[in-house]
């Protein structure tokens, strides 16, 4: 196969460029009185040598870093059915708003009566995010997902305190996603695993065996990783609230359930938001994300600080003082350009669309997961559990590798010279080669389509010659990477 | 069909066919049981078009007082700097702004080099060896590091000093108390972290030591002396703590580099290389460390490699410290790095330039100097200090802050942040931080220095009528 002009490209970084003397910056002049460079610094605290950054001309880093974005996939591009991150459409109308002067060079520290506008947005936001969990009483704090989940346990650790108790365990489902245990042990508590049930959901006797006064909380994700929704979340949320425990809900799969069903009303205490996947924060290949928490009336006591209040005269304010508050997560009041998308998002869709995008997402996965089943994928991409799904379904690639030698690895590199986002590969851990797909409901059927006829088309191609898909990609700007040499002698910054 | 879904009722039958359901109702009443179901519309407004979201937005914008509206002196941690025309160009191509985590490197070269770019500017900045693709924002990195340090030597104490952001050590705090760690902290003397105080508070069980540099109240601490007295305090036989440094990344074009000084970990606020402001995030926080940590790092770090052709390319690496695989043994539970933000960092540290860089440092310097000696010269203004600053500085006034900034505010100047306010501490009572930017030309600081000398004067006179009065 001949190389493409993407590849013979080699990588050269910015490091790599440019020629001494060049620059595209010019520095305004001080226009202030000349004073001894030891008044200003003395030397002892001055740099010797200066920091090795680039020297380029401007148009020299404009094609630098258009050439490299040219070397990424993304969601603009094509279809990306990443499993568990809710690759959804990002309007462009909220990058628009996001970047409104008033927005986007607004100081952290403005006085609250010349912010009222962005406290209003905060106070919009929280309102509407309460009422989608149907829990009262939100945080718009926390930095991402993994940081809501922090905020969480930690929320649960000041509750049981508060009541003189020190409890030191937190129960997880072996589907959760790693962030849950990592969570916990930087919260210094400690996991226990519930096991899964034959139907994929929560063990129920494992859980009430393992439910006791030293429970802290119990961390569930609903519908779960394997995209099933428990169907015994009331008996669940009985069991641990009898033995005084809270109950997390790790929102990551929100989309699946909004207008529909609500983690409040499932008995969830405290619930994390992943404004970059329901809410369709675009994720910037990597962050920034943003995930606000909404908490039952019992743990409110305990949120973190700021939060946005409306005094009497209707003014908008922020509320630090708080005596029972956890304290702070981070500086400032999170992640508000994400809030400005995520609360344009919400009013473009009203509580109409909002059930409209979670019914279209469910919608699109079931008639994917059976268009798969028409095409003959199932024999040997069976459903691991179940037989409908919600808004994403796990496939197990076990069959496969047996009837065609290829893995759920190769089946998703050669996905890549299709022209597709590979699914979520080899999560949850449960399931034997394990693939997670996640439509959206943003893509059109003929999107769906073309990739169930992908799929197809790429296991009868492994039924003639399994080593196509054990050598793919061939099309992209690199081929397969050696990781494991990656790992072994770290090289993670450029020579100089 | 709703904004931005495309599923006609034509589509709609085809699919319910092929699933084998009669309506999409149906596919929900099969698996959530009827008890936990809403039965009801959200109670959120109808949807609206794209235009009247807009304006609604356009509006909410237009009621915030933005650094375009004001002369604003704001700093304490995000800067009014200017951000280059190029930096909204790259960061809004949707190559750079739509794709998730690098999970599939091989089409994910453009952000993972990026990252590997990063690292590299950060690394030169720092003078660490080791930086991961960058951390939530500077505060949280901070506690991050804190992490680390339990990790690698299990002390049970942290102590801080007194010059951190407020946030920082309330962040390092909240944290700390998660994993039951205590936070000892050191005051200040004449603006800077009393030297024999930093010294007596560390001991054998003391995980990590942290100051910032330049400090929340803008002096330039003494770097060197702090890390080798935090090294030195333990005692023999005991483990040193882990030296964190929090530092402004714009002021390492011309300060002495934390690794220069001795410092193990340095972390920071990421905003003012390049980001927006957006009301206090999303930015970046940067994360560099000696090479000893490199496996305790939090975050994704991006590394070298080879494709099976044995072109160079990049990949996620060092993956087995990280919550995906090591799950409750992780060194982190970070998920999310801030990719875009640190994007926006890396292209603005190559628009500045190493020249650049270092001559915007001297211009703050310059121009820092100078308004903190215009400041000086007006009745009832003091600097707080006469340490050498960076791009702040604080002062106290002898009247109220928030009543001065009041009248300021009606003059279209912002002259700083409330250090009381801000700290909560009795000692800020009347201070005034104030900030410096290229944005901030010698007229701004004499414009400043006008508008505060008439505010304090029409302070002074009406506090004198009412005390008249009373």
């Amino acid at each position: 196969m001949s190389t493409t002009p993407l590849q013979r490209d080699r990588a050269t970084t910015i490091f790599q460029k440019g020629a001494p003397g060049r620059r595209a910056f010019v520095c305004p002049a001080p226009e202030v009185p000349e004073v001894d460079p030891e008044t200003l610094l003395p030397a002892g605290f001055r740099r010797a040598q200066e920091p090795r950054l680039p020297e380029l001309s401007e148009p020299e880093i404009v094609r630098h870093y258009v050439g490299l974005s040219k070397r990424n996939f993304d969601l603009d591009s094509g279809f990306y059915p990443l499993g568990s991150c809710t690759m959804k459409h990002n309007p462009r109308l909220h990058e628009r708003t996001a970047a409104l002067p008033g927005h986007a060079r607004l100081h952290p520290l403005q006085d609250p009566e010349r912010a009222q506008g962005a406290l209003e947005l905060m106070w919009n936001l929280q309102g509407a995010l309460a009422e989608i969990s149907g829990l009262p009483n939100v945080s718009l704090q926390p930095s991402a997902g993994s940081h809501g989940e922090l905020a969480g346990v930690l929320l649960t650790r000041a509750y049981h305190e508060d009541r003189g108790e020190t409890r030191h365990k937190v129960l997880t489902p072996d589907t959760a996603h790693g962030t849950n245990p990592a969570t916990v042990t930087m919260a210094g508590l400690d996991v226990i695993k519930v096991a899964t049930n034959q139907d994929g959901g929560v063990d129920v006797e494992d859980l009430r065996a393992k439910a006791d006064g030293d429970v802290a909380c119990l961390m569930l994700t609903n519908p779960n990783t394997l995209g099933l929704f428990d169907p015994n979340i009331a008996e669940i949320a009985e069991i641990v609230h009898a033995v005084g425990a809270t109950l997390y809900y790790d929102g990551a799969n929100l989309n699946a359930v909004m207008g529909l069903s609500r983690p409040g009303d499932m008995g969830f205490d405290i619930v994390h938001f992943n404004l970059h996947k329901s809410f369709t924060q675009p994720h910037g290949g990597g962050g920034p994300g943003s995930g606000p928490i909404a908490v039952s009336e019992r743990v409110a006591p305990f949120l973190p600080v700021p939060v946005v209040v409306r005094l009497k005269d209707g003014a908008f304010d922020l509320d630090h003082e708080r005596p029972k508050s956890i304290g702070r997560l981070r500086g400032f009041h999170g992640n508000y350009g994400c809030f400005v998308r995520a609360y344009a998002y919400i009013c473009s869709l009203g509580a109409d669309g909002l059930r409209d995008a979670s019914e279209t997402a469910v919608l699109n996965a079931n008639y994917l997961l059976a268009r798969l089943k028409q095409r003959g994928v199932a024999e040997y991409l069976p459903l691991a559990y179940g037989e409908l799904c919600m808004h994403e379904f796990v496939l197990s690639g076990g069959p496969m590798k047996q009837a065609l030698q290829i893995k759920t690895l190769d089946l998703a590199k050669r996905l890549l010279d299709f022209g597709f986002h590979p699914p979520t590969v080899y999560f949850p851990l449960l399931v034997e080669e394990a693939l997670m797909v996640e439509p959206t409901e943003t893509e059109t059927k003929e999107t769906l389509d073309s990739f169930a006829e992908a799929i197809a088309a790429i296991l009868s191609e492994a039924a003639e010659d399994p080593e196509i898909a054990r050598g793919a990609p061939y099309t992209t700007p690199v081929r397969r990477l050696d990781e494991v040499a990656a790992a072994k002698r770290p090289v993670i910054r450029q020579a100089l | 069909m709703s904004r931005y879904t495309a599923i006609t009722p034509a589509d709609l039958d085809a699919m319910l066919a092929v699933i084998g359901v009669g309506s999409v109702q149906e596919i929900f009443d099969r698996q959530i049981p009827q008890a936990v179901r809403l039965g009801r519309e959200l109670d959120l407004p109808h949807g609206l078009g794209e235009q009247d979201v807009y304006e609604h937005l356009r509006a909410l914008a237009e009621r915030n007082t933005s650094t375009e509206d004001e002369l604003s002196f704001l700093g304490a941690g995000m800067y009014d700097h200017y951000v280059p025309a190029l930096i909204d160009m790259l960061t809004e191509r949707s190559e750079f702004l739509t794709p998730y985590t690098p999970y599939q490197p091989e089409i994910s070269q453009g952000g993972l080099q990026v990252m590997f770019e990063y690292q590299t500017a950060i690394s030169e900045l720092t003078g660490l060896p080791v930086s991961n693709a960058s951390a939530y924002e500077g505060p949280s990195a901070l506690a991050a590091a804190g992490y680390l340090a339990k990790l690698h030597n299990g002390g049970g104490r942290f102590v801080a000093s007194a010059g951190l952001h407020p946030h920082a050590l309330q962040t390092l705090r909240t944290n700390a108390h998660g994993y039951g760690m205590d936070v000892v902290e050191v005051g200040l003397t004449g603006g800077i972290t009393d030297p024999e105080e930093w010294a007596a508070a560390i001991d054998g069980d003391t995980s990590a030591a942290f100051f910032a540099q330049p400090n929340f109240y803008g002096a330039v601490e003494d770097a060197a002396a702090l890390s080798a007295a935090a090294k030195g305090a333990a005692g023999d036989g005991a483990k040193p703590p882990v030296v964190v440094a929090q530092v402004d990344p714009i002021s390492l074009g011309v300060l002495r580099s934390p690794g220069e000084c001795g410092v193990d970990v340095a972390v920071g606020e990421g905003q003012p290389l390049g980001n927006r402001l957006d009301f206090g995030g999303p930015s970046f926080g940067l994360f560099a460390a000696r090479e000893e940590y490199l496996r305790r790092m939090p975050g994704r770090i991006a590394g070298e490699t080879v494709d099976v052709d044995g072109r160079r390319g990049f990949v996620l690496t060092l993956q087995t410290r990280e919550q995906h695989i090591r799950r409750e043994k992780a060194t982190s539970n970070i998920c999310t790095a801030q990719a875009l933000n640190a994007l926006a960092g890396v292209v603005y540290l190559a628009w500045l330039g190493r020249r650049g860089f270092v001559e915007l440092g001297e211009l703050l310097l310059a121009r820092t100097h100078y308004a903190r000696e215009t400041l000086a010269l007006l009745t009832g203004v003091e600097p707080l200090h006469d340490r050498p600053v960076i791009r702040e500085f604080a002062v106290r006034l002898d009247v109220d802050v928030a009543a001065v900034k009041r009248r300021c505010a009606s003059e279209g100047v912002n002259p700083g942040v409330d250090l009381h306010a801000l700290s909560g501490r009795e000692a800020d009572r009347g201070g005034l931080l104030v900030a410096i930017t290229e944005r901030r030309t010698r007229a701004d600081i004499d414009r400043l220095a006008a508008v505060l000398a008439l505010a304090m004067a029409a302070e002074r006179d009406s506090a004198a009528t009412e005390a008249v009065t009373v």
